[in-house]
């Protein structure tokens, strides 16, 4: 078996859903190698050679792979597969991953494997579909194993590694599509996908004031990241990248707090790998209470601050 | 400018899905069918296009068992021009879908293809993305606007983290996400119009593609059931039980 990691970066650092991405490739076995492109992408390709388990990490740098366009990096991943015969492509179900992975398989002409959340041997996985309602089992015998993986499905990579990292011939643009911009939230919280803990909010906290003013003093004393349900997101009360479930972010956190959120099925389906999930909701039949470890059922106006103070 | 849009008939996002007792699928027995909620906002934003004089013509397109002709009335109730059913028996693999797709592409030559960004039973989504690779075009995935200009289209995408807009050259492929738009009811008056609108019929065999399944299913199961847990009288007892007992703060 030998397997290429699709390293996902923004040119300077290394998304740490690529070392999940790694401990999932242990599970195939074989050689594990790591596909840095971009450009002035050095010291991505320097971290991603430290991580455990890694033999080597290819580094393509053109100007063409600056935006992470999938126009331009399928074409890359397919002659690095055909030139070095790979028997597994993997990606995170991610947005790069979703947006780039299905554009490899089609190319290399193999049906891929989305959302994979168990490996259980080379071609037979188990992933979540019907939003999380259903796990199906299933086999492929494609010649080359095309993936997404849920990363926080699978363990994080240590990061004792010392791979060697070569460079690659970059591919010929393609340009047929230009980056013209990016609006990415700026924040002092840790990311939601990677947070220890996460403090999220519903449609019972009335509007995006509320949520700010009750929430953002609880997230501040538990250094947690701040997330929604998607009735929150869809009223206005905070941005979309807050969403945490089927539709948005899956969540693990050691620690989840959900605050007036009833808890629908597309919700469940993001958070409820999380270690300890607390509720609190003054409705006593929300099913958000089902998955619960902790159920406060109170006014959240008074329950939270409360709560803040007695953490603080 | 010629709009072409998939749809795929699923089961309805309201109803419970429950999973057959030995395993072999999911029980779609007198279960509410509908068109895909992402492909509704993918049939959406053509039939505005259209509205606002960019698109000359929508139409859609469903490949799947005779029912799927359901959703294309739907859409076409929605404001599609016509509609096309590619017949075929069994659920079709995202792939095989594509290259269906591909010769439609072919037969109809659209500028644009909106397809819906993932289907809600089996959540690949894989499809817009594939037929983009198979056609060479650019593609313009989580879409929540678009915005043609003269031979290229602006996609804003939903990304993690934020939002980024792209400039791909025409002819390309968007998928849908969930705030691209708010798809319209359609009125009793204009499903009875699309009842009248021309719907083709054939047979997936004459599209002269390899539809054969390559991935095999193997068993279908229900999530591990989260064990639920206590609720606690106050504040005071959560804050308790959290240090002391979960062991978390």
């Amino acid at each position: 078996m030998k397997t290429l990691v699709i390293a996902e970066h923004d040119n300077q650092q290394l998304n740490a859903v690529t070392l999940n991405l790694v401990d999932a490739a242990a599970k195939l076995g074989g050689d594990i190698h790591i596909l840095v492109a971009g450009q002035g992408c050095g010291a991505v390709a320097e971290q991603a050679s430290k991580v455990s388990g890694v033999q080597q990490v290819l580094l393509a740098e053109a100007e063409h792979f600056s935006a992470q366009l999938a126009e331009e990096l399928a074409p890359l991943v397919v002659a690095q597969v055909q030139q070095s015969g790979y028997q597994a492509v993997l990606s995170p179900s991610s947005t790069f991953g979703k947006n780039l992975s299905p554009r490899v398989a089609a190319l290399l002409d193999v049906a891929q494997v989305s959302d994979v959340i168990e490996i259980k041997a080379v071609g037979s996985y188990v992933r979540p579909i019907y939003a999380g309602n259903v796990m199906l089992t299933l086999e492929s015998k494609e010649p080359v194993q095309v993936l997404t993986l849920r990363p926080t499905a699978f363990d994080a990579a240590g990061q004792e590694g010392s791979a060697e990292v070569v460079a690659i011939n970059a591919t010929e643009t393609i340009g047929i599509s230009t980056l013209i911009g990016r609006e990415l939230s700026k924040s002092d919280r840790p990311e939601l996908g990677a947070a220890e803990t996460v403090v999220s909010g519903g449609r019972g906290l009335g509007d995006g004031d509320k949520y700010v003013q009750v929430l953002e003093p609880l997230a501040d004393t538990l250094g947690a990241a701040l997330g929604a349900s998607r009735a929150a997101v869809d009223a206005g009360f905070v941005p979309n990248d807050y969403q945490v479930g089927q539709t948005g972010k899956i969540v693990a956190p050691q620690l989840y707090v959900a605050v007036g959120i009833s808890g629908a099925i597309q919700h469940l389906a993001g958070m409820s790998d999380s270690k300890v999930i607390v509720a609190i909701n003054k409705d006593p039949d929300a099913p958000i209470f089902q998955v619960a470890d902790y159920g406060l059922e109170a006014d959240l106006f008074e329950a939270v601050p409360e709560l803040t103070q007695q953490l603080g | 400018m010629k709009v072409l849009v998939p749809v795929k008939r699923v089961i309805d996002y309201n109803v419970k899905v429950r999973v057959k007792s030995d395993g072999t699928g999911v029980d779609l027995n007198n279960v509410k069918m509908a068109i895909n909620p992402f492909d509704e906002i993918a049939v959406e934003e053509a039939v505005r296009l259209k509205e606002a004089g960019t698109a000359s013509e929508v139409v859609a397109v469903s490949i799947g068992p005779k029912a799927s002709q359901e959703v294309l009335r739907t859409a076409l109730a929605v404001g599609a021009d016509r509609a096309i059913h590619v017949e075929a028996d069994a659920d079709l693999e995202p792939l095989a879908v594509a290259k269906c797709l591909k010769q439609i592409v072919a037969d109809e030559a659209p500028q644009l293809v909106i397809c819906g960004k993932q289907a809600i039973d089996d959540d690949s989504n894989q499809t817009g993305q594939m037929l983009a690779a198979l056609l060479g075009w650019p593609q313009g995935t989580f879409a929540s606007e678009v915005a043609p200009e003269g031979d290229a289209i602006k996609v804003t995408r939903e990304i993690d983290g934020g939002l980024e807009t792209l400039q791909l050259n025409l002819p390309a492929v968007v998928t849908s996400d969930l705030r691209l738009n708010e798809p319209r009811y359609a009125s009793l008056p204009n499903i009875m119009k699309a009842k009248k609108k021309p719907l083709d019929v054939k047979a997936v065999a004459d599209l002269g593609v390899d539809v054969a399944a390559r991935l095999k299913s193997v068993n279908f199961a229900p999530p591990a059931a989260r064990q639920g847990g206590v609720k606690v009288a106050d504040v005071a007892e959560l804050v308790e039980k959290l240090r002391n007992e979960a062991r978390v703060i």
